[in-house]
């Protein structure tokens, strides 16, 4: 780890911020065209889901540098009301917001790497990866 | 923020050139609605050539955009939806089949054309 920073999301319009901010980090890492989409796209979703769901929180970013490979790491952590059933919203089509229910599914098919720790009444942190090829 | 809708002959053209926010996407979905329905336009082409990302919100309001004019009479096409947007949009597990698209603008008026029969 040689760099962090986090995107607080507090409004609609953090959501773009956060994407924004990740993809300039993407690019910076070295991702092409597709994963920078794919990274922005990942972190659009994640920064909705806070929005939506526990109002307040934050998205970080990593750039990840190990001896053999680069990538870039994004943490989505809130202080929310948890996800109960967290196998339940790891299946396609599940949302409880009326939306597409692309979701988190969705997020875990964009990157490499997915990890979800959430407690009830306390928040969710979501950690993602995606490893430079 | 307001996405400019241009009016051409019986169609509405549509270029966004702007990273669209949620608030920018459904503000556009009610003037465009409301543009149909003020000039009678028969055909819309939106094209998304300088979209760099598509989310699943932003698609479910442009889907959902298509499946509304349809419902007032008027038919939308997509156009110029680039190669990292489709490919993170089947990942996303998004295929918008029902949603009629055409490589470019040009296409995709070619296409209203064939579809209203004119």
């Amino acid at each position: 780890m040689d760099f962090q920073s986090c995107v607080n999301i507090k409004k609609e319009w953090d959501i773009v911020g956060a994407r924004q901010l990740g993809r300039d980090i993407a690019r910076k890492i070295g991702f092409g065209t597709v994963d920078q989409a794919r990274i922005a796209t990942a972190i659009s979703e994640l920064a909705r889901n806070i929005y939506l769901y526990a109002g307040t929180g934050k998205v970080c970013f990593e750039a990840l540098e190990e001896i053999d490979h680069k990538g870039i790491a994004i943490v989505a952590i809130d202080n929310g009301p948890g996800i109960q059933e967290i196998s339940q919203v790891m299946e396609d089509g599940f949302s409880t917001s009326g939306g597409l229910g692309a979701g988190l599914p969705g997020v875990k098919r964009l990157m490499d790497e997915f990890n979800i720790h959430s407690e009830e009444g306390k928040g969710t942190e979501i950690r993602v990866v995606k490893w430079l090829r | 923020m307001r996405i400019p809708i241009l009016k051409l002959h019986n169609y509405l053209l549509i270029s966004i050139q702007i990273d669209l926010d949620d608030q920018t996407a459904i503000q556009f979905q009610e003037d465009l609605l409301s543009k149909i329905h003020e000039n009678g336009a028969s055909g819309v082409v939106i094209d998304l050539t300088s979209v760099d990302i598509i989310d699943s919100f932003i698609a479910k309001v442009l889907g959902d955009v298509v499946t509304m004019s349809d419902l007032m009479g008027a038919k939308v096409v997509l156009t110029g939806i680039q190669p990292a947007v489709a490919m993170t949009l089947i990942d996303l597990g998004i295929h918008m089949q029902d949603v009629p698209t055409a490589l470019d603008l040009e296409q995709g008026l070619i296409k209203l054309r064939q579809e209203l029969e004119e």
